[in-house]
């Protein structure tokens, strides 16, 4: 028992603590949580992720549990442009319901939309996805994840039957001879990851970084390509090129293990890399050492993240280097393989169990007909009653409040106004809503701009499962109780379950009485269908109820328990049995394609869906910085990474700045057709001169997604963070 | 009835426009003859087939015949009849067409010279132009130690490095006093010249070849100087001619090449050309990159996706790289006019010559490790200014974007320099912990939670906390 679930016996008195992981992202640092004299602390806990490592961000993580601005009582607002008021659950609950009542009465099922995201349980994902299937009856879900996981996953779905962030432990990075990141900046985004890069470096490993910039990451590097924005694609091609022509394409794996290379093999002989290096700039010496390094490793492994996967072609590109790591023969090699590093907090459980627009828990598709036996079998409920497949979620987003969309939207964790691309746009789509629902824990600028305002439990108040960013399903424990007024979001979901089934409020869920963390059932059995809405909000038995549903589906949770994680440093899926073993390393004989095999897919470089010209000449990137998260809403709120990162700024190369007349820390302006965002330039010779940057953490006028891309990845729905064309000008006036 | 689109070539401009008609969609039948008999293959890898690193399937590109392409290679177009708008081909067939694209590329010159004046070339003499060539040189070379290349240009140059590649002692006759004289300068050919020595390759500069002699043995090459070389296999490299003669047997306009306006259009509205066989403004290219901008521009311009889209030139890059060659040259980079950069490492076979005027690159050469290589190349492509450090040009990445800051003595560090970024501590907060009575590492890092991020500034960690513990000493001494 190493996961430290034995000191999780809190009892309610001081002081007590707690081993849980940390709120923010993917890596899900293990940490200890100590309730003293009203104050929680956090440190740090040696998990075989982090090994004791944390940011700053997860070190100040309690300080939002008791912060001043922390909503505590629901708010509403009477009239459109009228303020939000405190008023009480029930009150507020029975807005909501009548709000969704009269809204599907004159609209439809389907006129009421569902928005989750990427940091909810996997106990909350999957109580939101039948909450819309079930209880709304509504075709419209979708989550930020879109904005987030949807290229990787989509092209690992369909090269390799399974999208499982890391197909193997994190630890294996340490041990790889070459390492190549793609578009990934670990060293501000998981600093506690670099941890395994420096043990790789120390063993004489080769990281090679592509990124347009010198992050802190490419500072690590022994190797750093810098190629535009938006030719990740082209380098991919040029690689697998370079591979091919020198013979280190692994052609016994290729014809035992795949299928499709003969396609790929052609389109990629027209990737001379001379041609990939006119488009991105990076010389072709240095593809050449890239494709050496990656084809005469013993163990190479190649990752991608946002930077290659938030363009309207996220799903070719990783394809490109997807096909490049199957050339060489890495993906179920021992040590080897490609990846994708997950970005948010439960970005791989919360894309699994049923909040994507296609898909119902396990990994299934809803347009699946034996897949929706077998999920309404588990929700009792007809097969023919679930609803069918919805948009992806900035197609939903564009569509509120217009003539044939959705005319209600419920928000749990997300933040769309700040972290959604073309975000005024986004912004005047929620405010034709009939009705805004937002369930959080501070006042966001989505919540802000709803009609009705939730208070929701923080991580330290709720128990459930996480699955990290290697497919590895944790545990989050509760440490303390919800403030008084504050609810779990799966209790607001039972409760409106309820409610809209024509029961009475079941306010008796405000507070659990009694031990936290005792079971309060024998764990894997679930109420007979229709039970109150009590155990509906235990997440014990929504996790039950989860492992009858994904059994069978490609993320296969049935063998998973609460006490199985705590005894075993999680557990990785698929695990289907009980007495079954759990898979850290998948593909070590199968991909989860019909046949077994691994799909190549020919893939083609495309431009950027904007492209630069005379009155917008720069390419516009976006990405994050170390001490902020997402769309900052909390970490914005917290006074030491305040203090570290107080505003947005606009990277732009010196030679840039003193064209425009701009000096350090000056206000500048970044146009594009869409909109502009105002902050301080910050002048680094390591960005390109041709390229700005600026951190998407923030709202209102220095809001970058302002000026972002709503054009989108024809398979995954995935829009174009990650380039557009814009001028930039220096501010004059303030 | 659907349109009928007819391309005459299936080499890289016509494989390529099929491939640009198929990714619009659209209802149209498209017809593509090819010549030889093979699938479109990619010209540019032929000198990696010579050095026998890759096989002939592994230069095969993607096509889209069976997808509403109608493919027929070993199909040779004999006549067009414009009038009735039909192609007729050797295999008796007569194809219609509402519109007709020309990409019949260009065909090697075989040099005016005595001995090679015959129909057929001897056996051991071969140009380097198609697949066909490249076979013939193989079959010849499996059997020889030592290759003759007649044509110190780029493809000439591609053609000697892949045959020494393959372990052939490699001598190239080039008439001019130096190599790939359209793209270099003397400097810079002397220091390729170098550099191919070190290949295996031999040069011999400013003589003209006078005759070609084949025998049992090998070939053997007349110089004007009074010399002669003999070989085992002599290849040709002489450059190359439009293949114009169904354009100008079909009354269409021809002077190097089909003439062409920014539609790529002859004078017959229903024929275009594009490629090596197509003259533009009075360029004939002969590279891929123009090629496949016109195959573009005549598909967005035919499925009706931008009727008005024009072919605009861009300057042309020439790029040479082979296993220990690195070569790039672009615009004109002698000349009197503006700026040059020069850097010369001729021991290292390293040269570049920079061009700039008016904060614009205008021509580079660029030999060796220049790691500003892929900037040079995109600068000028796509005429953005240049860098106010000149250096960065010259030496890349070394300079401007290099990594973290040389460790600094803790003593001459700034207090309010951050130690660790992760958890933004400085050194004026690491001694104030020490001040406050942490005396070791581990009590500094668990004081100030320097270190416990990415782990990476832990060396500087203890190092602070090293000098603080020897200054403390020393204090103590005192």
């Amino acid at each position: 028992m190493t996961d430290g679930a034995r000191s999780a016996t809190g009892t309610g008195d001081d002081p007590r603590e707690v081993a849980t992981h940390c709120p923010y992202c993917a890596l899900q640092c293990g940490m200890t949580l100590r309730a003293e004299a009203g104050r929680v602390t956090v440190a740090a806990r040696q998990f075989p992720t982090n090994r004791g490592g944390l940011c700053q961000k997860g070190w100040t993580a309690a300080e939002l549990l008791d912060h001043p601005e922390r909503l505590t009582t629901p708010l509403l607002r009477d009239r459109p442009g009228g303020e939000l008021r405190p008023a009480s659950w029930a009150e507020a609950l029975d807005r909501v319901v009548t709000g969704i009542r009269a809204v599907q009465t004159g609209h439809g099922r389907d006129a009421v939309a569902v928005f989750g995201g990427g940091g909810l349980t996997n106990e909350k994902a999957y109580a939101l996805g039948r909450f819309a299937r079930v209880a709304l009856r509504t075709r419209h879900i979708d989550y930020n994840g879109r904005f987030c996981m949807s290229s990787a996953a989509a092209a690992g779905m369909r090269a390799f039957g399974v999208d499982r962030g890391l197909p193997f432990p994190l630890s294996d990075l340490g041990r790889a001879d070459t390492l190549l990141l793609v578009g990934a900046n670990p060293a501000e985004t998981m600093p506690p990851l670099v941890r395994w890069l420096t043990e790789q470096r120390e063993r004489g490993g080769n990281l090679i970084v592509v990124d347009p910039r010198v992050t802190a990451t490419a500072r690590h590097a022994d190797l750093h390509l810098q190629p535009l924005p938006g030719t990740d694609l082209a380098v991919a091609n040029a690689l697998l090129h370079v591979a091919l022509t020198e013979g280190w394409v692994d052609r016994e794996y290729v014809a035992g293990r795949t299928t499709g290379f003969d396609a790929v093999r052609r389109g990629v002989a027209g990737w001379w890399p001379a041609r990939a290096e006119a488009l991105s700039g990076v010389p072709v010496a240095d593809i050449e050492a890239t494709a050496r390094a990656l084809g005469t490793a013993e163990r190479a492994i190649i990752l991608t993240a946002r930077g290659a996967e938030q363009h309207a072609k996220g799903v070719d590109t990783v394809t490109g280097f997807v096909n490049l790591a199957l050339a060489l023969g890495l993906p179920g090699r021992p040590g080897s393989g490609y990846g994708c590093l997950t970005g948010q907090g439960n970005g791989q459980g919360g894309r699994e169990h049923g909040q994507k627009a296609d898909q119902l828990p396990g990994y299934r598709r809803i347009d699946d007909p034996v897949a929706r036996e077998h999920v309404a079998g588990v929700w009792g409920v007809p097969a023919e009653e679930l609803p069918g497949p919805g948009v992806p979620a900035y197609q939903l987003l564009d569509s509120l409040g217009t003539a044939g969309g959705p005319k209600a939207l419920l928000v749990f964790g997300s933040n769309p106004v700040v972290s959604a691309p073309r975000a005024a746009r986004v912004e005047g789509r929620l405010r034709d809503l009939d009705l805004l629902v937002v369930a959080d824990f501070l006042l966001s600028e989505t919540a802000a701009l709803a009609d009705v305002v939730l208070p929701t439990a923080q991580w330290a108040e709720e128990d459930g499962t996480m699955t990290n960013l290697e497919g590895r399903v944790l545990r989050r424990r509760a440490l303390r109780e919800p403030p008084p007024g504050v609810r779990t979001d799966l209790a607001v979901l039972a409760d409106l379950t309820h409610q809209l089934q024509g029961g009475a409020p079941s306010y008796r869920l405000v507070h659990r009485k009694g031990p936290l963390l005792t079971p309060k059932q024998e764990h894997g059995a679930t109420p007979e269908h229709g039970a109150g809405a009590v155990d509906a909000a235990d997440p014990r038995v929504v996790f039950a109820e989860l492992r009858r549903a994904s059994a069978g589906g490609v993320a296969d949770y049935a063998g998973v328990s609460w006490e199985r994680i705590d005894e075993n440093d999680g557990v990785f899926w698929p695990c289907p049995d009980t007495d079954g073993p759990d898979t850290p390393r998948l593909f070590a004989d199968r991909f989860g394609t019909p046949d077994g095999r691994a799909r190549f897919h020919a893939v083609e470089h495309r431009p950027a869906a904007e492209e630069v010209c005379a009155a917008y000449p720069l390419h516009f990137t976006t990405g994050r910085v170390l001490a902020q998260y997402q769309s900052g809403t909390q970490t914005r709120r917290v006074a030491a990474l305040r203090r570290v990162a107080p505003e947005a700024f606009v990277e732009l190369h010196p030679d840039l700045a003193g064209r425009l007349g701009v000096a350090e820390g000056e206000p500048v302006r970044v146009v594009s057709r869409r909109g502009d965002m105002v902050a301080p330039a910050r002048l680094s010779p390591g960005i390109r001169p041709d390229t700005v940057f600026a951190p998407f953490h923030w709202g209102g006028a220095a809001r970058a997604n302002s000026v972002t891309n709503d054009a989108v990845d024809p398979v995954s729905g995935m829009p174009e963070f990650k380039i557009c064309a814009v001028r930039v000008e220096k501010v004059t006036e303030p | 009835m659907s349109e009928q689109v007819v391309i005459i070539g299936n080499g890289m401009a016509g494989a390529r426009l099929a491939g640009e008609l198929h990714a619009r969609g659209g209802d149209r039948k498209v017809t593509v003859l090819g010549a030889e008999p093979h699938r479109a293959y990619n010209r540019i890898m032929l000198s990696t087939l010579l050095a026998g690193k890759v096989g002939e399937s592994d230069v095969e590109l993607a096509e889209v015949a069976g997808q509403g392409v109608d493919l027929r290679t070993g199909v040779t177009a004999t006549a067009i009849d414009r009038v009735d708008r039909t192609v007729a081909t050797d295999d008796g067939d007569r194809i219609s067409y509402d519109h007709l694209v020309l990409a019949t590329g260009s065909r090697a010159l075989v040099p005016p010279l005595p001995g090679l004046d015959a129909p057929e070339l001897p056996e051991r003499v071969v140009p380097f132009r198609t697949l066909d060539d490249c076979r013939r040189i193989l079959a010849v070379a499996g059997r020889a130690r030592t290759a003759l290349v007649l044509g110190g240009g780029l493809l000439g140059l591609e053609a000697a490095r892949g045959l020494a590649a393959r372990g052939l002692d490699v001598a190239v006759v080039h008439p001019v006093p130096y190599l790939m004289e359209r793209q270099l300068d003397p400097a810079g050919a002397a220091v390729l010249a170098g550099t191919l020595a070190g290949l295996g390759v031999t040069t011999h500069l400013a003589v003209p070849a006078t005759a070609v002699r084949a025998d049992a043995d090998g070939v053997r090459l007349d110089l004007a100087d009074g010399r002669s070389l003999h070989a085992d296999l002599l290849v040709l490299s002489c450059g190359v001619r439009p293949d114009t003669t169904l354009a100008a047997a079909a009354g269409l306009a021809v002077q190097r090449g089909v003439l062409v306006d920014d539609q790529l259009r002859t004078g017959d509205r229903r024929i275009s050309a594009i490629g090596d066989c197509a003259q533009h403004d009075g360029a004939v290219s002969g590279l891929v990159a123009p090629a496949w901008a016109q195959a573009r521009v005549v598909a967005q311009v035919l499925t009706g996706e931008d009727p008005l889209a024009r072919y605009r030139p861009r300057p042309p890059v020439t790029r040479l790289k082979a296993a220990g060659i690195d070569l790039a040259a672009m615009g004109e980079p002698g000349g009197a006019d503006g700026e040059e950069l020069t850097f010369a490492d001729p021991t290292r076979g390293t040269y570049a010559r920079l061009r700039i005027s008016g904060e614009r690159l205008t021509g580079a050469i660029l030999l060796g490790d220049n790691p500003a290589v892929g900037t040079v190349i995109q600068l000028f492509d796509r005429g953005q200014p240049v860098p106010a450090d000149r250096r960065s040009l010259l030496l890349g990445r070394a300079f401007g974007t290099t990594a973290a800051e040389p460790a600094t003595s803790p003593a001459l560090m700034p207090d309010a320099a951050t130690v660790c970024q992760c958890n933004n501590v400085s050194k004026g907060a690491l001694v104030g912990c020490w001040r406050s009575g942490a005396r070791t590492v581990d009590a500094v890092v668990a004081g100030t939670r320097a270190g416990t991020g990415c782990g990476s500034c832990r060396d500087a960690v203890a190092g602070i906390v090293g000098w603080l513990s020897e200054a403390d000493s020393v204090e103590v001494a005192r």
